[in-house]
């Protein structure tokens, strides 16, 4: 037969391999200085500047191991191994260059800005507009250049791991598209399209299906080629490998809702959130299982091979956190889980084992390949393996240990029926579980850095393989099916109606979960006593949102007595109907700011940002004394103002020529009432009058009286 | 006050959750019954891409 010589690119699968690398370390970096900043304030250089407060630096973090790390270790595991899966070179190399620094250059455009400030307030898609449309434009080239791969390869068959390579590609084209509409008021601020409810049910439902469609089918595709590669067998089984792909993007869509079960979410949609979740089990242990059982036969290897040691841990992990996340997904589970360390925990096993482990594991066994040598040292391999496992360990268990001992604190009640606790003597007693949680993460940090000597010695070592030769007969154009064969495998050989079949399949979750709360948007409870916020609150709330206040506080009250008690009247749907975007938060290390309005007075506040620990000694908060320097940019409101009613908020027509006076107005009767009730002196101009107006603002609309 | 009570507004919105839950059953079924009715000649070629 005739047969076509072409070559495998080793290029771009090096450059990613490398960014990989690079990135990680830094995004892990962010992440234990983070992580050191919640036991020693100081390290957030509050005195010096604004940009490495714990508030803009976790967003950084985030992103980076999300997008940047474990984003480059999608892209090197695609750029290697469908070629040589579909026995073809990548379809255009200017194209794959395009990818590689148009998506360098959004990380960096990404972490500057959050560094700067600028941030839609919305976990894990805080980039502002104008990256979230690079993003698209960068995410459709890398789209082009796959499916031109696959449209002209010499494999009929598509492996299942291109299944999962293509479902992830479509799945979160639709996600950042439908969570990243935004209304822009300048080259760096939009507010969300959507607002309280439904933004959160369209944040969760992306930030839940970030996880599923980023940073896990892209990574079970990993797993399915390099996994049979390492061990050097075929995978377990190819049947189970079809019924996982399939029910596991048909089910991951539907579970966003729990991540806010017993908020103002309708509850039909947690309901829903939690059966799905349950059902999550199944397909994730299949994969998890398929994974482990490929090794069947070869576990004497594992003890000895650190490649495959990595990969086992990293599956093991997976089927932790694909456990541990339905079991969070119980609304008895959830209330003790939701806003605590436990969630914090369980994102780690699943960042740091699953994701971290298997890049390792892909990384180690890649570097060896493309530079036609054998691994510098295994002995270091395997050092980086028990040091990194050692972390994960130190990591996860005080995560665990707090979020209990924080949830048995919160709800404590004295026999006459008194919270026996303060906020501060749970945030007092958790920080020695942050500092041995900050040592875990250090380790692993460690680990990673012994990797990049040994790669850096493997590298040295060999001699890097730019192409490599490989020769395959064509497809013939006239395809004729074997008889007998079933309606699936026309899917299989047809990627375009993959990719359609997929798209129905992911859509259909997102499409009974989000329509029916949007076709209600007129009925949601329009709450007479609920105002659209002043234009000197609405610049308080964006100043709020830009510090990123909103990763340690929560403005949802749950109704539980315990939540009622310490923080006030548990949340309604109807309160949030101006909040563009919403601030409910997900994560509790200071406490819950829905009523914070009207509690203490604006002195309190004043001296409260100035220094947290004057006010509440023993606090982590981190002080922001810019905020007392830096003056309003007044002309900013106009924008602002036309942009909220632009989204529906109902300030009068006209309101723009009247709205800086009203805020000056504001302004100058917190300053005043400053200086005469506390003889504090402060320009009304300056930040911090806008941010107290803003505090003193939230959960008073409906407040009762008591 | 409570938001659900507003969804009451839209007829039949229980029964989402039902009709998902049968969607997925069938959908489930469908790709099981396809993916063990493949034949194992086919299946070991599937299997073996990654190592040719």
């Amino acid at each position: 037969m005739h047969t076509e010589v072409f070559y495998y690119d080793n290029k771009f699968p090096k450059y990613f391999a490398i960014a990989t690398i690079v990135w990680g370390v830094i995004g892990m970096l962010v992440g234990v200085i983070a992580a050191f900043q919640m036991v020693f304030p100081v390290l957030n250089f509050s005195e010096y500047f604004p940009y490495l407060s714990f508030g803009r630096l976790r967003p950084v973090h985030t992103n980076a191991v999300i997008f940047a790390f474990v984003g480059n270790g999608i892209f090197t595991a695609i750029y290697y191994s469908i070629p040589r899966l579909l026995k073809t070179e990548m379809w255009s190399k200017r194209l794959s260059a395009l990818h590689f620094w148009g998506w360098q250059l959004i990380i960096v455009l990404a972490a500057l800005t959050l560094l700067a400030g600028f941030t839609t307030g919305k976990e894990y898609a805080e980039l502002e507009w104008p990256i979230d449309i690079l993003i698209t434009i960068i995410w459709v080239i890398f789209g082009f250049n796959m499916f031109g791969t696959i449209l002209t390869r010499r494999e009929r068959h598509l492996y299942v791991a291109i299944w999962f390579f293509i479902a992830s590609w479509v799945t979160v084209a639709i996600l950042h598209i439908t969570n990243s509409m935004e209304l822009p008021v300048s080259l760096f601020k939009s507010y969300s399209v959507y607002a309280g409810v439904q933004d959160a049910l369209v944040q969760w439902w992306y930030g839940h299906n970030a996880v599923a469609f980023f940073l896990t089918t892209p990574y079970l595709g990993l797993m399915y080629y390099f996994l049979p590669k390492a061990a050097d067998r075929p995978v377990y089984s190819y049947r189970l490998s079809i019924v996982h792909f399939w029910s596991i993007i048909f089910i991951y869509i539907w579970a966003g809702p729990h991540h806010l079960l017993y908020t103002a979410l309708p509850e039909w949609a947690q309901s829903l959130g939690t059966v799905f979740s349950i059902m999550l089990i199944l397909p994730s242990w299949g994969g998890m299982l398929n994974g482990l059982f490929t090794l069947r036969g070869a576990w004497d290897r594992v003890r000895e091979d650190p490649i495959l040691k990595f990969m086992v841990v990293a599956v093991t992990c997976y089927g932790m956190a694909t456990f541990e996340g339905p079991m969070m997904s119980l609304k008895n589970v959830n209330a003790i889980s939701h806003y605590s360390d436990w969630t914090i925990a369980h994102v780690h096993i699943g960042a740091l084992g699953w994701n971290g482990f298997l890049t390792f594991g892909m990384l180690y066994w890649l570097f060896p390949k493309m530079f036609n040598t054998t691994l510098y040292s295994r002995k270091l391999a395997s050092t980086h393996f028990w040091i990194g496992t050692l972390g994960i360990v130190l990591y996860a268990i005080p995560m665990y240990w707090s979020a209990f001992r924080s949830y048995f604190m919160m709800k404590s009640f004295t026999p006459t029926g008194q919270l026996e606790y303060q906020f501060m003597d749970i945030v007092q007693t958790i920080v020695p579980f942050y500092f041995i949680r900050a040592i875990g993460g250090t380790l692993f940090l460690a680990g990673v850095i012994i990797m990049i000597y040994n790669l850096w010695k493997t590298a040295q070592e060999g001699k890097f393989i730019e192409s490599e030769r490989a020769e395959a007969a064509p497809l013939t154009k006239q395809y004729v099916a074997p008889a007998g064969s079933l309606w699936h495998s026309i899917i299989e050989r047809k990627p375009l109606m993959l990719l359609t079949f997929s798209l129905i399949v992911v859509s259909i979750g997102g499409i009974v979960e989000i329509v029916p709360t949007f076709l209600i948007k007129e009925n949601i409870p329009q709450l007479t006593s609920v105002k659209p916020y002043t234009p000197l609150e609405l610049q308080g709330r964006d100043i709020y949102i830009r510090e990123g206040c909103y990763t340690c506080h929560s403005q949802m009250i749950r109704p539980f007595r315990y939540e009622i008690s310490r923080y006030g009247e548990y949340s309604k749907a109807g309160e949030f109907v101006y909040d563009h975007p919403y601030q409910w938060g997900s994560k509790r290390t200071g406490p819950d700011l829905a009523r914070i309005g009207g509690k203490y007075s604006d002195a309190w506040h004043f001296n409260h940002m100035l220094d947290p620990q004057s006010m509440s000694p023993g606090s982590i908060m981190p002080a922001y004394p810019h905020l007392f320097e830096t003056e309003i940019i007044k002309s900013t409101t106009i924008s602002k103002i036309h942009a909220m009613r632009r989204l529906g908020v109902p300030y009068a027509e006209g309101y723009e020529s009247q709205c800086i006076k009203d805020m000056e107005i504001q302004a100058d009767k917190i300053s005043n009432n400053l200086l005469k009730e506390n003889k504090i002196e402060i320009k009304s101009e300056s930040e911090i009058i806008a941010l107290i107006a803003y505090l003193q603002r939230l959960g008073t609309d409906i407040k009762l009286k008591k | 006050m409570k938001f659900q009570h507003y969804l009451e507004r839209i007829s039949g919105i229980q029964i989402f959750p039902f009709i998902s839950l049968l969607i997925f059953v069938c959908f489930f079924v469908g790709v099981s019954y396809w993916a063990f009715k493949i034949h194992k000649s086919k299946i070991k070629e599937y299997e073996n891409i990654p190592f040719n």
